[in-house]
């Protein structure tokens, strides 16, 4: 039985100038783009519809703790800088290091996660539900949403940390490209909690 | 576009987030007199300095890896 091999994952394919698989995760956060886009739009309508907000009164930073947020803020940045420092390790030719730092960046994830989850028990322990109004309606489910694209970016980093680092053996360069396609997924969602936290905590 | 150049803009995005979060702080902390949001306004703008000057190490770094 022959072996079917999609063409074009490591050189650029001739028509977009790209390797096939990074024009495929452009094409994919293109699609998400639109998804946080139309929920980010919801938000805005809803609010400036609002006669106060948060509806009970006071600030959404009187409601949201800043400063958990403003933590998990840098712990994202910071995994995003590792993230970069692992596919840069791979384009160095140091498999080692690669897996240095993006245990890094699974670990970070994983801590963003831990947060998220004292913040929601906190919420869940003053009654606080997505049905309680609009604005923590709001705040779980962009928050949520993001909080899955996390853990699908813990999904694919800890496969190519595992698993997925055997290809290194057989063909370096097409490994180093998964990386990279890992790598612009991974920005693309710390860049959504960039937009999210002070449009959720702070303003 | 390559990694590289979206972490380029990434951090420009992280910069500017870190100077609006310290100006936020800055009139919080105005507005409450809470020492710990001041606090906070000041790592903002030291997060913002360390991203610059992140940033330009990481373009001599990477300065032969292409921006496609």
């Amino acid at each position: 039985m022959s072996e079917t091999v999609i063409p074009y994952m490591v050189k650029p394919h001739p028509v977009t100038g790209l390797p096939n698989g990074k024009f495929g995760i452009w094409l994919f956060l293109s699609s998400e783009v639109m998804l946080f886009g139309a929920l980010f739009s919801s938000y805005v309508l809803i609010r400036i519809g609002m006669p106060h907000w948060p509806p009970e009164g006071g600030l959404s930073s009187e409601v949201l703790s800043v400063p958990w947020g403003t933590f998990n803020t840098a712990v994202l940045i910071t995994s995003s800088i590792t993230m970069v420092l692992a596919w840069a390790s791979c384009k160095m030719g140091s498999l080692p290091r690669f897996k240095r730092w993006m245990g890094a960046t699974v670990f970070l994830a994983l801590v963003f996660l831990v947060v998220k989850y004292f913040e929601y028990s906190d919420k869940f322990h003053h009654d606080h539900f997505p049905s309680h109004d609009n604005f923590f309606a709001v705040y779980f489910l962009l928050t949520g949403l993001h909080g899955l694209h996390i853990v699908g970016g813990i999904i694919v980093n800890t496969f190519l940390l595992t698993w997925g680092s055997r290809m290194w053996k057989t063909d370096p360069e097409h490994f180093t490209n998964r990386v990279e396609n890992a790598g612009l997924y991974w920005h693309f969602v710390d860049l959504v909690w960039i937009f999210l936290f002070p449009s959720l905590y702070l303003l | 576009m390559s990694l590289k150049a979206f972490h380029v803009f990434f951090v420009i995005v992280s910069t500017l987030c870190a100077l609006g979060f310290g100006a936020w702080a800055i009139g919080d902390y105005l507005r409450t007199g809470n020492i710990g949001v001041l606090a906070l306004g000041v790592l903002g703008f030291a997060a913002a300095a360390a991203l610059v000057w992140y940033g330009l190490w990481f373009l001599r770094k990477l300065k032969n890896v292409s921006y496609l």
